[in-house]
């Protein structure tokens, strides 16, 4: 193969098609890291995340997280797995999403993105950028505490964010396990407006700078 | 829209830790007697036991230690109910006195062991699976373990509904081993129906009092000892005793008790065995693992077929007594059996035992606190197949 | 056969169990006798007793006696007590147990049991040595005795088992001698009366061990030495630290009503199965 078909393959079209889901048709294996510090919401934002994969769309999932000092002093994370065979190895490995709301926690996992993964980060979080996934860097704590005078709804907004841009999980069954989760509480609403209105945050981002192939 | 927590087939369906099955696992089976000590990485076991038993007339009861936790429960069991606690390795530890005292006098009761890395305080927050053999051998005397463990955040649920049931018919402790993979991960549960819920309890004396012996050895050296408060009043002792639950050091009569305390355990062996096959009817490479190991085994199995290398894989679901029966028919083909374990080296003891005289039993091991990766199985299954003999 | 002995005959294991293994001398046979009393004044039905022992010569006990009986590991029977109880409420759960049993060994059970007011009686009887293993110091020996452990005297403190459950909270606690053994057995039936963690320490003789090793080999000696050393609380009151230096003060030292704690378990759980039925 000469230099110059090498190079028109690279920049063939096929591989700037837009995607209109981060997961592949056939998911031998997708590996999802929420990561954070203590207090954020990582490991619920995890089990939400899990819950609305596995029960509402009906795919293999296990999830994992960091205990003891590990989840202490700032960072703490939780992993999800998808499968569409049994689940050998119930721990990231090669991150294909990662979820950085810190800069520490960007800093510990960007690292361990595969070069074709996506890394959604907290705009604080991502001042040096590293690694060739594609970033993008979204201020989900600032949007909360200006839409909804409340930065603990950072991580639902997140979690809109993600069903909408990546197709990961569909929105009713983010919604549902959302719904379950706040059913007896006085912050149902609000946790559902929050949904919602990262939900379209991320169409809007998707429309601007879509995944691509 | 709230989801639709229940399968087409109407099973309530949970996104849940294995630990959290553990707790519904035991509440399905009547459990109504907790007795713990706080201790990562079991802890929510008794968080969840302390929430969910009151709602059902239950008793919760944090005790001072594990010693004190797991004489609550053989106090309740002489009482009735069905008891349980759980633990980790070094509360593991402190249990093992009262755990022979279970045995010797035939209250049933379960213990969970949420295996952490070791010794001493070790990895309070990682897994292993080095009390492989201190579920088999810790408790002083000769003593026959039964043990169960699990892979899975269903089979949690499945294997402590299992102990319940042996325990209550065998009238001995059973232990549940988990690790801290499998009880903090979530995963997807299908709970059982009620209706397909069989509550197991030890049967009640069909005696009058005066004719009550609880200690009797009858053909499947099962006793039953009565609930307290109902009538037969007797004796239960740590001491060795005769069929009355009265002391003896009639040499007869000691011969007589420790026999039939083993013979209970091994005549009904087969029932407590419980095992998985993978592949293995014309299986070369063996791998034989259980709990979170056993994961991985059944990827490197996947891994190696495709690659058409003639792997199979017990996995054992219960680990003591040894399932021996299943390993030689699994063997039946095989060149090389491989013991995949998060530890230094425990569960293959018991292989060695059973085939080492006509296979090579060779060891694979992780203990840094993470589980093995199906790559490392592989890895180690391919060094036999191309390794020394082609370099 | 006399009435004192034909009123506690029907709770002994006669037929089977006797004779035991106590010494000649020993002060359990009469604590056995003074116990089994109190339940036969309180006509309380032997299929309602669970009788819980630990390890020890005193621990033995159960193994006479026509009850629910369970005679567990070394220090541990209050947390097998607990369980019992906590399953069965209506039982009266009795654990009696020696000085090693219940305050070495089992000395953080002992002060946890306390704490949680649970409805168990507990005797302890106090020899102030290990008997079953031949004589060693205990963690009531006094300063100076003599034990196989301690061969040129004791230099450990002994703990005083009145304050010591006073301090942890039991709700009620008495202290006797069994050479007034009438007292004993009146403060034992209060004890079984009582709503709560009731505690009775019974200061014993030994004189195989404990005696032989410190003077006093003969029962009737120890028996004599309680008579002089024992005070009466209402006397000790009005003595000086110095004149009650080497005294047993006895008597009861609190009588009060705290919430019980199984019956706190079960109000909880009523209360939610109810929440639950809504």
């Amino acid at each position: 193969m000469t230099e110059k078909s090498k190079n028109k393959k690279y920049s063939s079209k096929k591989n700037n098609k837009i995607r209109k889901n981060l997961l592949p048709d056939s998911i031998i294996r997708f590996e999802i890291r929420i990561s954070g510090a203590g207090g954020q919401g990582i490991i619920s934002t995890g089990m939400l995340l899990g819950e609305a994969i596995s029960i509402g769309d009906g795919k293999n999932v296990s999830q994992s997280q960091a205990y003891g000092p590990e989840a202490r002093g700032g960072a703490t994370r939780a992993d999800i797995i998808i499968s569409d065979s049994e689940i050998y190895f119930p721990e990231c490995n090669k991150i294909d999403l990662l979820v950085a709301f810190t800069d520490t926690a960007y800093e510990k996992h960007s690292a361990h993105v595969k070069q074709t993964g996506l890394i959604i980060a907290d705009e604080h979080a991502v001042e040096m950028k590293m690694g060739t996934a594609k970033t993008l860097d979204i201020p989900f704590i600032e949007f909360a505490k200006k839409k909804f005078g409340n930065q603990i709804v950072a991580n639902i907004i997140a979690l809109g964010f993600v069903s909408s841009y990546t197709g990961i999980v569909s929105k009713g069954s983010i919604m549902g396990a959302v719904e379950d989760k706040f059913e007896n509480s006085k912050y149902l609403e609000l946790n559902l407006k929050a949904l919602d209105f990262g939900f379209s945050l991320g169409k809007k981002y998707f429309k601007e700078n879509p995944l691509t192939a | 829209m709230a989801l639709n927590r229940t399968t087409s087939d109407g099973h309530p369906v949970r996104f849940v830790q294995g630990n959290e099955a553990v707790v519904l696992g035991a509440l399905h089976s009547g459990c109504r007697f907790f007795g713990g000590y706080p201790i990562t990485p079991s802890t929510e076991i008794a968080e969840g036991m302390a929430r969910e038993l009151p709602k059902v007339g239950g008793v919760f009861i944090q005790m001072e230690d594990e010693i004190a936790s797991i004489a609550s429960i053989i106090g309740a069991s002489a009482a009735g109910a069905k008891s349980m606690t759980a633990t980790s390795g070094p509360g593991f530890s402190l249990m093992q006195e009262n755990l022979g005292f279970a045995y010797i006098t035939q209250l049933p009761i379960v213990i969970v062991n949420v295996q952490r890395g070791g010794p001493s305080t070790g990895l309070p927050t990682k897994l292993a699976q080095s009390d492989t053999m201190q579920a088999r051998w810790g408790t002083h005397g000769d003593y026959t373990a039964v043990v169960l463990a699990a892979s899975s955040v269903q089979e949690s649920y499945e294997a402590t509904i299992r102990a319940f049931e042996l325990a209550e018919k065998l009238s001995t402790p059973v232990i549940v081993l988990l690790d801290e993979l499998i009880g903090h991960m979530r995963e997807k549960l299908i709970l059982r129906m009620k209706k397909d819920i069989k509550e197991i309890r030890r049967p009640f004396p069909k005696v009058p009092p005066e004719w009550y012996f609880p200690y009797d050895i009858p053909n499947d050296y099962t006793a039953h000892p009565a609930p307290f408060g109902e009538g037969f009043r007797y004796s239960i002792t740590g001491l060795v005793h005769d069929r009355t639950g009265f002391p003896t050091s009639v040499p007869s009569e000691v011969i007589e008790r420790l026999d039939a305390l083993r013979e209970k355990i091994i005549t009904h062996r087969k029932e407590i065995w419980n095992w998985k096959e993978y592949e293995v009817t014309d299986a070369k490479y063996l791998i034989v693992a259980y709990g979170s190991a056993a994961r991985a085994a059944r990827g490197a199995v996947a891994i190696l077929r495709k690659k058409r290398i003639k792997a199979g894989f017990l996995e054992l679901k219960s680990i003591w007594p040894f399932p021996d029966g299943p390993l030689m028919s699994a063997a039946k083909q095989a060149k090389y059996v491989f013991v995949a374990e998060n530890n230094m080296g425990q569960l293959i003891h018991a292989v060695r035992e059973n085939i080492r005289h006509t296979i090579n039993v060779i060891p694979i091991n992780r203990y840094d606190g993470h589980p093995l990766e199906p790559e490392q199985i592989v890895y180690f299954i391919k060094e036999e197949v191309y390794g020394h003999s082609t370099v | 056969m006399g009435t004192q002995l034909s009123e506690i005959h029907e709770y002994l294991r006669w037929r089977k169990r006797f004779p035991t293994v106590w010494c000649a001398g020993c002060g359990d046979g009469t604590i056995m006798g003074a116990i089994l009393r109190a339940i036969h004044d309180l006509q309380m039905p032997q299929d309602s007793i669970a009788f819980i022992s630990g390890i020890g010569c005193s621990s033995r006990m159960p193994i006479y006696l026509d009850f629910n009986t369970l005679h567990t590991t070394h220090g541990r029977a209050l947390p097998f007590a607990t369980g019992v109880k906590l399953v069965r409420p209506d039982m009266n759960v009795i654990v009696v147990s020696g000085d090693g049993d219940a305050l070495a060994i089992g000395g953080n059970h002992f002060i946890h049991t306390c704490r949680r007011n649970i409805d168990i009686t507990m005797v302890l009887i106090n020899n102030s040595i290990y008997g079953m293993t031949g004589g060693q110091v205990a963690p009531t020996t006094p300063i100076g005795a003599i034990a196989h452990t301690m061969p040129y005297g004791n230099i450990d403190p002994p703990f005083d088992a009145v304050e010591l459950s006073l301090a942890a909270g039991a709700t009620f606690v008495a202290r006797s001698t069994t050479y007034n053994i009438i007292q004993t057995t009146n403060y034992i039936k209060k004890a079984l009366q009582h709503k709560g963690f009731s505690f009775v320490e019974i200061i014993s003789q030994c004189p195989v061990l404990y005696g032989r090793l410190n003077g006093m080999p003969d029962p009737v000696d120890m028996l004599l030495w309680q008579k002089e050393v024992a005070v009466p609380l209402s006397k000790a009151k009005k003595m000086s630290p110095e004149e009650l230096e080497g005294k047993i003060t006895t008597g009861i030292f609190r009588d009060e009503i705290r919430p019980e704690y199984t019956e706190q378990v079960y109000a909880l759980s009523e209360k939610l199965q109810e929440k639950s039925e809504d």
